[in-house]
Parts: C-alpha cells; sequence; structure tokens
C-alpha cells in the first residue's frame, strides 16, 4: 500500500509539549520535512532559544546547542565558522530574537553569517506568561500592558525582516504567516528556499513567521488563527523583502 | 494596625514596591521573578503608583536604565534572577561604584547552564563580590520587610550602595503564606522621601557620573566604596530598629534560632532555615543541643558578629546553595573561615554541606542527617569529611 503520509524523518516520533493550538509544532515540522527533503539530516546543527522552545533539541533529530537568551545567532555563527560544510540554524522566538538578542540578529545579519534563523513572531512572550513583547502590537492587551499597548509609553512594534532588509550582509529574508492551508506551503517554500540560500553559500537567510498564542492571547486555537489574520496581517506584510530571485 | 494579608513572595516584593512609589522601575521578564515587574506594571496601569515604568529589551538595559534613572535622581528599582541577574553583570559593578543606591529584588535561581529554572544560590552567591549589600529573605514576610528596609538602607548619605533582596525562588516567590503588611502611609513615613545629594543637573552642583578614573584616584574611589560597605553594618542595624519600633519585628545582621545552650549549629540562609528550624525542634524535643544561625545579611560579611556567636560552639554545619568551583568549600564556608581565623577562633569544628543545588529538594531528614552528623563529630572529636554534598547521586 502506498504512504500517503508520514511524519518527517528529521522531526523525532515524540508529543510535543506545546499548548493547544500553538503554532509552533507546524513549524517544526516544516523544517523536518525541508531537512528530509535537502537530504541535509546528519549535516545540520541547530541552536535552540531560550523561550517556549527551550527543549526543542528534543523533537529535532539532529544534534543541537543551547543558546543564553538571544545569543544564537552568536553561538551558530561559532558552529558555522568551526564546521564551514555543515548547515546550521538558529530557531528564535520574538523574545530572544527582537529583545534580549537584538544585537546578535543584527550583527550575525550584517556580517554576512551563513547561517539560517527561522524566526516565530507570536507578538508575546509566550514562556513567561504574556507580557508585552516589542513586537505587541498597539492597543494589544498583555500582562504588562493591561490597557494595551500605548505608543507614547511603550512604543510601537518592531519590524525585523524590514529592519535586517537594510544589512548588506542579508541574502534572504522572508516574511510568512501559518492561518491557513496556503500560507503554511508558502511559509515552507521559504524555509526551504532560505536553506537553500545557505547551502549555496550566499549569506545569511531569516524567515520569520506570524505564529499564535492562544494560551497568553486568552483565544482558542480558532479564534487565535482569526485574531492574527485580522491583526497581525495588516500590521506585518507578508512577502519577500530580499532575495526572492536568488540562484540557488 | 497591620494589615493581614496572604501574598507570594512575589507579590510581597511587588507590594512593597507599590507602597515605597519609587520614581523608576526598569525590568525584563525571567523566571521566577517575572511576577514583581509583572504585577507592579498593573498598579502602574492602574495608577496607583507614579513610577515610570520601562519594559527594556534586557536586564543589561534593566539594570542600564536603573542606572540612569538614579544618577538623574530618582528612586529607583528593579528585579531580576539568575541569567538575568548575570546578564546584569557589569551593570552591577557600575551601580555599586557609582554610588547609586538601586534596588534589586533577586528572586534565587540556579544559574545556567545547564538550563534550570528552579532555586538554588548561584546567581546572588556570583554577585557577592560585585559591590551591592546582599539581604536573604527566609519567607515572604522578611522578603517584604527587608524590601521595606532597602531604601533606607541603600539611600542613607554614608552608605549610597545598591542593595539586593534576595528569596528563593518558586519556594518564596511562589508560595502564598499569611503575612502583616504595614499600612501605606506608616510605610511612607519611614522610607520617606529621596533626596539624593547629588544628581543630574543640579545648577549648584553640575557632576559627571562615571567618568574615565585612572590610577590617580580610582584607588581613593575603591577605598570609600570598601569604606561605605563598612558603615554599612551599622546602618542596616539602625534601620533595622527602627523597623522592629515599626513593627515589632526584629531584625538583626543574622538570626539565632535555639542557640543558647546549642552545641552543635548550622549556618544556613532563606528558605531552608525554615526546613532547619523544624528540625531543630524535633532534635530539642529529643533532649539535642542543636540549634541554628541564619545570615540575613551576607555583605557586608558580619565577620566580628558571626565569629564571636560561633565561638561558642562545638562544632558548626556552614550549608551552601551554589558550588563555588574552588575545591575549598561553598562562599558562605570559605567567608566563615576566614572570619573565625581572622578573629583567631579555633574551638567549633567546621563543616561544609553543598546542597540544594538546581532546585533539589531538601527534606527534614536531610537536615537532620547534618545535625546528627555534628553531634557525632562533638562525640569523636574527629572530623572526617570537611567538604560534603548533600542529597546527590555519586
Amino acid at each position: 500500500m502506498a504512504t500517503v503520509f508520514k511524519k518527517p524523518h528529521a522531526l523525532r516520533d515524540v508529543p510535543l509539549h506545546y499548548c493547544p493550538g500553538c503554532t509552533h509544532g507546524i513549524v517544526h515540522r516544516l523544517i523536518s520535512e525541508v531537512i528530509d527533503e535537502l537530504g541535509i539530516e546528519g549535516s545540520t546543527i541547530g541552536v535552540s532559544p531560550v523561550g517556549c522552545t527551550y527543549n526543542n533539541y528534543l523533537y529535532f533529530n539532529c544534534d543541537m546547542v543551547q543558546a543564553s537568551h538571544g545569543r544564537a545567532p552568536a553561538v551558530a555563527t561559532g558552529i558555522r565558522r568551526a564546521l564551514p560544510d555543515k548547515t546550521v540554524f538558529t530557531y528564535q522566538g520574538d523574545g530572544d530574537l527582537a529583545a534580549i538578542g537584538t544585537a546578535e540578529i543584527v550583527h550575525a545579519a550584517t556580517r554576512g553569517e551563513k547561517i539560517t534563523t527561522i524566526f516565530v513572531n507570536n507578538a508575546i512572550y509566550g514562556m513567561t506568561s504574556g507580557q508585552m513583547a516589542p513586537t505587541t502590537l498597539l492597543n494589544q492587551v498583555t500582562t504588562t500592558t493591561p490597557y494595551g499597548r500605548k505608543a507614547d509609553l511603550h512604543g510601537f512594534p518592531i519590524h525585523v525582516c524590514e529592519m535586517l532588509a537594510t544589512l548588506e550582509g542579508t541574502a534572504f529574508i522572508e516574511r510568512v504567516s501559518l492561518h491557513d492551508i496556503k500560507n503554511i506551503n508558502n511559509a515552507k517554500k521559504a524555509i526551504k528556499k532560505a536553506f537553500e540560500v545557505q547551502l549555496a553559500g550566499k549569506g545569511f537567510s531569516i524567515v520569520e513567521i506570524l505564529s499564535t498564542c492562544p494560551s497568553n492571547w486568552g483565544l482558542n486555537p480558532l479564534e487565535a488563527m482569526k485574531w492574527l489574520q485580522e491583526n497581525m496581517l495588516p500590521v506585518y506584510q507578508l512577502g519577500n523583502f530580499k532575495g526572492k530571485d536568488l540562484e540557488v | 494596625m497591620a494589615i493581614r494579608e496572604r501574598l507570594s513572595g512575589n507579590e510581597a516584593i511587588a507590594t512593597a514596591m507599590k507602597q515605597i512609589n519609587p520614581d523608576v522601575v526598569a525590568a525584563f521578564p525571567i523566571t521566577p521573578s517575572t511576577e514583581v515587574p509583572q504585577y507592579f506594571s498593573t498598579f502602574v496601569a492602574d495608577g496607583a503608583v507614579d513610577t515610570e515604568f520601562v519594559a527594556v529589551e534586557s536586564e543589561h538595559s534593566a539594570l542600564s536604565a536603573c542606572v540612569g534613572a538614579s544618577a538623574a535622581g530618582g528612586r529607583t528599582m528593579t528585579a531580576t534572577s539568575a541569567n538575568g541577574l548575570a546578564l546584569m553583570w557589569e551593570v552591577l559593578y557600575i551601580a555599586s561604584s557609582l554610588r547609586l543606591p538601586i534596588i534589586l529584588a533577586c528572586v534565587n535561581r540556579t544559574l545556567s547552564g545547564p538550563l534550570n529554572i528552579h532555586n538554588d544560590h548561584s546567581d546572588s552567591m556570583g554577585a557577592r563580590d560585585s559591590g551591592w549589600i546582599q539581604i536573604y529573605s527566609e519567607n515572604n514576610q522578611e522578603a517584604y520587610d527587608n524590601m521595606l528596609m532597602a531604601s533606607r538602607i541603600a539611600e542613607h548619605p554614608d552608605v549610597l550602595l545598591p542593595v539586593m533582596v534576595c528569596q528563593d525562588g518558586f519556594i518564596t516567590s511562589h508560595a502564598i503564606e499569611n503575612i502583616d503588611l504595614v499600612e501605606d502611609s506608616k510605610v511612607k513615613d519611614f522610607v520617606g522621601e529621596y533626596v539624593p545629594d547629588m544628581y543630574l543637573l543640579n545648577k549648584e552642583n553640575p557632576i559627571a557620573v562615571g567618568p574615565l578614573d585612572h590610577f590617580t584616584h580610582c584607588f581613593e574611589h575603591k577605598r570609600q566604596q570598601a569604606e561605605a560597605m563598612k558603615i554599612a553594618k551599622k546602618v542596616i542595624l539602625q534601620v533595622s530598629e527602627e523597623f522592629s519600633r515599626l513593627t515589632g519585628r526584629n531584625y538583626s545582621l543574622f538570626e539565632e534560632y535555639m542557640t543558647q545552650d546549642a552545641e552543635v549549629v548550622t549556618v544556613v540562609l532563606n528558605s531552608t532555615a525554615g526546613t532547619a528550624k523544624y528540625v531543630v525542634d524535633q532534635l530539642r524535643a529529643q533532649g539535642k543541643k542543636v540549634g541554628l544561625i541564619k545570615p540575613r545579611v551576607f555583605r557586608p560579611f558580619p565577620v566580628d558578629e558571626l565569629a564571636t556567636a560561633l565561638s561558642r560552639f562545638k562544632a558548626v554545619a556552614v550549608m551552601d546553595k551554589a558550588e563555588s568551583f574552588n575545591a575549598a568549600g561553598g562562599p558562605l564556608y570559605t567567608d566563615i573561615t576566614s572570619a573565625l581565623y581572622s578573629k583567631g577562633v579555633f574551638g567549633p569544628k567546621l563543616v561544609n554541606y553543598i546542597y540544594g543545588l538546581g532546585g533539589r529538594d531538601v527534606k527534614a531528614d536531610d537536615i537532620e542527617f547534618v545535625y546528627n552528623q555534628l553531634l557525632e563529630i562533638t562525640g569523636t572529636g574527629k572530623v572526617d569529611s570537611v567538604f560534603n554534598y548533600l542529597g546527590v547521586r555519586e
């Protein structure tokens, strides 16, 4: 009998610890499918962040290093420089990448490090239970902005792709979303291209993935998907910011 | 009338901060101290305090913002744990050397790696030489009380040093206990207005904060800082006495529990002291002469007072919830042996137990084992092993 559906080999067959409706599981699967399709399992190394996915080394079928909060791009830099023929990716949330680790991502990108960053943006600090993140939308309620984020008090949402696109060292930058099948497929294409860019030695690649956090948004999984579409998409425009036509 | 409440340790700290109403709080969430700024941000949003709350992007920036705010003359506070404190490291030294009376609620958590969110004292113990006053708290009440006293100590013109108020992550930070709160107006009177002598844009006294300070003056500034730490001991006692008059709750540099006729004692910080007191009661009921010393003030280290107190006992177990990795005992043990030697106290047999690392539970049985070891030492007069680990799989 023909197999029509199976787990990617690069994703270990273990239960994930994430909350119901959380999109990290989808992201894990997409990365794993890409690793399978590119045949790079065994030559790929991941860097885990601090945040909800701190222990994703349990899920990916590859060697991984746990970085300090925000330092994944610097750790990945070291790994890639020591093992220049291997594929290295970081997996980071918005607290890790866009707050405490802003310096590391900017400088890994501007140096043009040949690494791939998967950046999961759910507009909130998930692990510490729902505080305002730099990516939190204006008027979004969090535990530290109980009446909503106000620009004059809390500043504006940070647009990581747009910011990194100004840096010459970056080769491929794309923002995708996971709110429906079509977009999930687009997300996979972007992740695959980001890895291919690294394999081709073209420079730094990053895919920002708009994701949900039903637990801390206080919504059920369906409502969370709807909230993402209605609120995040207008602020974080999807699309390619760099490297769309790059030959890989 | 004191207000009876039920609060977690983090709520107690946040409540103290609310009553103090500082000018600036800058913080970044990290387990298990996250709730402190989170509760506090709600007070800010509700207009219960006048504080500028800054949700900065990292602990390095949190303490840097505190340095700026404190240099500007504001009463300034933050909270953190473990790697958050480690990320503040550079700025810890800046804050103390600039003599900025910043208050930091340290909710003790083991310092990575390996990554672990549970309690031990490796975070604050690592910062023990950073020039911060360190006060430890057994329970929620003490965390609250120490927080109320911290500003008074830090801002005293003869001290002007930052203060770290420590409590055990999860064990007290997340456990809800009965607590007596001081009325808002009394807190306000007790803490008082912060009127710094020097601050930015004082037309009468323009200043540069933290300028280059080479070998011509740097040593003198360090010497003054060291002197301030010495003076802090007296100030802590004065403030504690005043607090005692206000609340009836007595605090000193360390607490002695059942020590009057004790032959053996443990020396233990923070929440484990509560467990140890229970064990002391059990052993006392069996007629065993055991007691407890619980240091409250670790920086400045009460050398004279501890040496005098410990000289009365036959055997002492110093309990460290942190490893020094110096192959010669934990940080509390090292300081206590140094204190005893410098004061010529050679009577008590001393042993060291490293315990509870990475949140390993310490049960009454474990503490009882330590007391029994001490009693055996008093019987034989022999110490088989000075450096020991409690509750670890070897």
